[in-house]
């Protein structure tokens, strides 16, 4: 168990910079979920923190210690890969025992680490199998058994879940979050799946173009958005986005309205606006309710979609954007009536950028 | 039943007849043709009719005899001894030339011989060259194929590294294998010359004058093994750019998980990069067996398999009897020999790497 520090990490390959100056945190025994669209250079921090690739410039420190220029095996380390990385021609108990036949433990200290793994990963019938024999969640297994054997400092775990299948990614999910709890080691998850960042995470880190976009927990990234870019990535369906003019601001709220809104007056959280300028006012799907008359926004169904636990409008606002209701299951709303929605200024979010 | 191939394919059939065609008469015909030719006593051109002769063209190939000799005494027992006080032995023609004591053994000439205590075993077989190619064309094989293989995996992994230039020096070490085999065996003939050649020069001049030239084709100690040397040479290349295509299939992500492991350079190759080889390896190890047992250029464009058959191998022997000396069937019987060897060699090469 140890803590992880970044301090302005910056990567680059020739003139192109993929990390931008990086400072993040990770507490001891705290799971902490980079996520990103791809291509946001999250997974190449989380390859920084390995050793697989070089940092540029900047900082890395594991328990105190700045590992910068250590060996990936000197830093405590240990990863489990999208692709699983297991070795095909050795069998599970080989493979789970692998880093220990490296360092040349006794036969007794791997049996009894092999076992120890198992037993937490509940795999002791699959020892002797070889890993063609197995299915991608057992794969998986191995992977992170061979993790656990390590004893490291820190697991990392890159996009572990990419390559199953749904179900299976909902109970490997399950298991990893267990294993968390069961361990109590400092973990570092990649992935571009924002159910696995808010179910796995205790903080999670949001990337784009190799930059920290926000920094919280999982709740708090979703109630209190930093900006338009993590607004708009967490929280599915995905938050709505209405172009808006800026009509008068006081020491509260900005009131802001467009064609298809009337006035509303929003908390505007310290963020800098002028009167007239545009700016994006943010509401998510399950904050919006039917109307009669009352109703603030003003548009027409142009499609229902029944999920069963829930039921997805699409609008089309009087502007011509589009708006996504998530109802209750029950709601009726044919397609092609008029409809109006109201929302609750207090769940609403203003944003001066505009996308 | 009438298949849909067989019957209303006419046109199909007619586009497939030259590819048939050609393989059956260049390649079906001619083994087939091998297996006959060994059983009768045909030549390539004569007068008589051919005959069926059953095996004995295989007989006289491989009939050996080990013949036990004891030295010559004088009247009193006592062993008699030449000038340097070796031993005295009776001429092996004395027992495989019209004598009635050694009918088996008659027509037989010496290969080679060993001592048991004063007695010497004497090694005859019916055809000695055949003997001498044989185990020259073994000796080929054993070292060539571990040697070759080993060489070329070195190679391998030595340009599998991102390096500046590394397109270069793959370049290098394939350009042997795009030149004629013919053209770079008379190359190495001037290098291997006795008088002025090129390995006589390098040697001397690195040992400051101390090596004396010798001439490596004309002397039989070291003639095989100067085209062993200039045959791994050439084709180590092309075995090279295999193993370089089986160490490009190795997940990177693999030799990640064995660093982060801790594992060191050996370890690597020993737990991730040769269980990966696995199925190159015996693929490059059946291909240089079947190569080197097939030797026969360099040996025709260097030595012709002098001297004194030092470097006579197989094929050479089946193409210098079949068409050299006319002798068609004893060219046959070899080539059939040596087909049933390579079978051999490979189905237990098969089943030693076999996947378990």
């Amino acid at each position: 168990m140890a803590n992880v520090k970044l301090r302005n990490v910056r990567k680059s390959y020739g003139p192109v910079e993929v990390i931008k100056g990086v400072d993040i945190d990770v507490e001891d025994g705290e799971f902490v979920v980079f996520v990103g669209p791809s291509g946001c250079g999250k997974s190449t921090l989380l390859r920084m923190i390995a050793g697989l690739e070089d940092i540029t410039s900047g900082t890395l420190e594991i328990d105190g210690q700045v590992v910068n220029d250590l060996e990936p095996s000197k830093r405590g380390i240990a990863m489990v890969f999208q692709s699983y990385a297991i070795f095909p021609h050795m069998t599970v108990r080989e493979n789970v025992a692998f880093g220990l036949t490296i360092n040349k433990a006794s036969k007794a200290e791997k049996e009894r680490k092999v076992a120890e793994a198992a037993r937490i990963l509940q795999m002791e019938h699959l020892l002797d199998r070889r890993p063609s024999e197995l299915s991608g969640g057992q794969r998986q297994r191995v992977a992170i058994g061979r993790a656990i054997v390590r004893d490291p400092k820190v697991f990392l775990f890159d996009e572990p879940l990419s390559n199953l299948d749904a179900a299976l990614r909902m109970d490997m999910r399950m298991e990893i979050g267990k294993l968390h709890q069961s361990l109590a080691s400092s973990m570092i998850y990649v992935t571009h799946d924002q159910v696995e960042a808010m179910t796995l995470a205790d903080k999670i880190v949001v990337l784009k173009d190799g930059q920290v976009m926000q920094i919280g927990a999982p709740m708090e990234l979703y109630h209190e958005p930093a900006n338009l870019f993590v607004a708009g990535f967490l929280g599915a369906p995905s938050m709505n986005f209405l172009r808006v003019t800026v009509d008068a601001i006081d020491d509260h709220g900005v009131t802001v309205s467009n064609s298809a809104l009337d006035p509303v007056t929003v908390a505007h959280k310290g963020r800098k606006f002028t009167l007239g300028q545009t700016a994006t006012l943010g509401v998510r799907p399950q904050y919006l309710a039917p109307a009669g008359d009352d109703g603030m926004l003003h548009g027409k169904v142009i499609l229902t979609e029944r999920l069963g636990s829930e039921t997805v409008v699409n609008v089309m606002l009087k502007d011509g954007t589009q708006l996504v209701a998530a109802l209750s299951e029950d709601a009726i709303l044919d397609e092609g009536t008029e409809a109006n929605f109201r929302f609750d200024p207090a769940q609403a979010h203003i944003f001066p950028e505009v996308d | 039943m009438a298949s849909k191939l067989t019957t209303s394919n006419r046109s199909g059939w007619l586009f497939a007849f030259p590819g048939f065609g050609l393989i059956t008469l260049f390649i079906v015909v001619p083994f087939f043709f091998a297996f006959w030719l060994s059983l009768t006593n045909q030549r390539l051109i004569s007068p008589n009719p051919t005959e069926f002769v059953g095996l004995s063209n295989y007989e006289r190939l491989l009939s050996v005899g080990v013949i036990d000799i004891d030295p010559e005494q004088d009247e009193n027992g006592n062993l008699l001894r030449d000038d340097n006080g070796d031993l005295v032995y009776p001429r092996v023609r004395t027992f495989t030339r019209n004598n009635p004591d050694f009918a088996g053994y008659e027509g037989m000439r010496e290969w080679f011989r060993w001592n048991s205590g004063d007695t010497a075993k004497v090694v005859v077989a019916t055809d000695v060259v055949f003997w001498k190619s044989l185990t020259n064309t073994l000796m080929f094989v054993l070292i060539v194929a571990p040697v070759q293989g080993g060489l070329a995996l070195c190679l391998a992994l030595l340009i599998n590294q991102r390096l500046r230039g590394i397109n270069i020096y793959r370049a290098i070490y394939f350009m042997p294998v795009v030149v004629s085999i013919v053209v770079v065996s008379l190359l190495w003939r001037f290098i291997y010359d006795g008088n002025d050649g090129l390995l006589n020069n390098i040697l001397s001049a690195l040992s400051f004058g101390m090596f004396e030239g010798r001439d490596w084709l004309g002397n039989p100690n070291t003639a095989l093994g100067s085209i062993i040397g200039m045959s791994i040479w050439q084709a180590v290349g092309f075995h090279m750019v295999i193993w370089l295509a089986g160490l490009q299939t190795i997940s990177p992500t693999l030799y990640e998980a064995a660093s982060i492991e801790g594992a060191n350079k050996w370890q690597t190759f020993r737990y991730v990069t040769w269980p990966g080889l696995r199925n190159t390896a015996i693929l490059v190890l059946i291909v240089i067996t079947m190569q080197a047992f097939a030797l026969f250029a360099q040996i025709d464009v260097m030595t012709n398999g002098g001297p004194l058959d030092s470097t006579t191998t197989l094929v050479f022997q089946a193409v210098e009897r079949g068409y050299g000396k006319q002798d068609i069937s004893g060219g046959a019987t070899i080539s059939v020999v040596l087909f049933l060897m390579v079978l051999t060699i490979s189905m237990i090469q098969r089943y030693l790497t076999r996947e378990k």
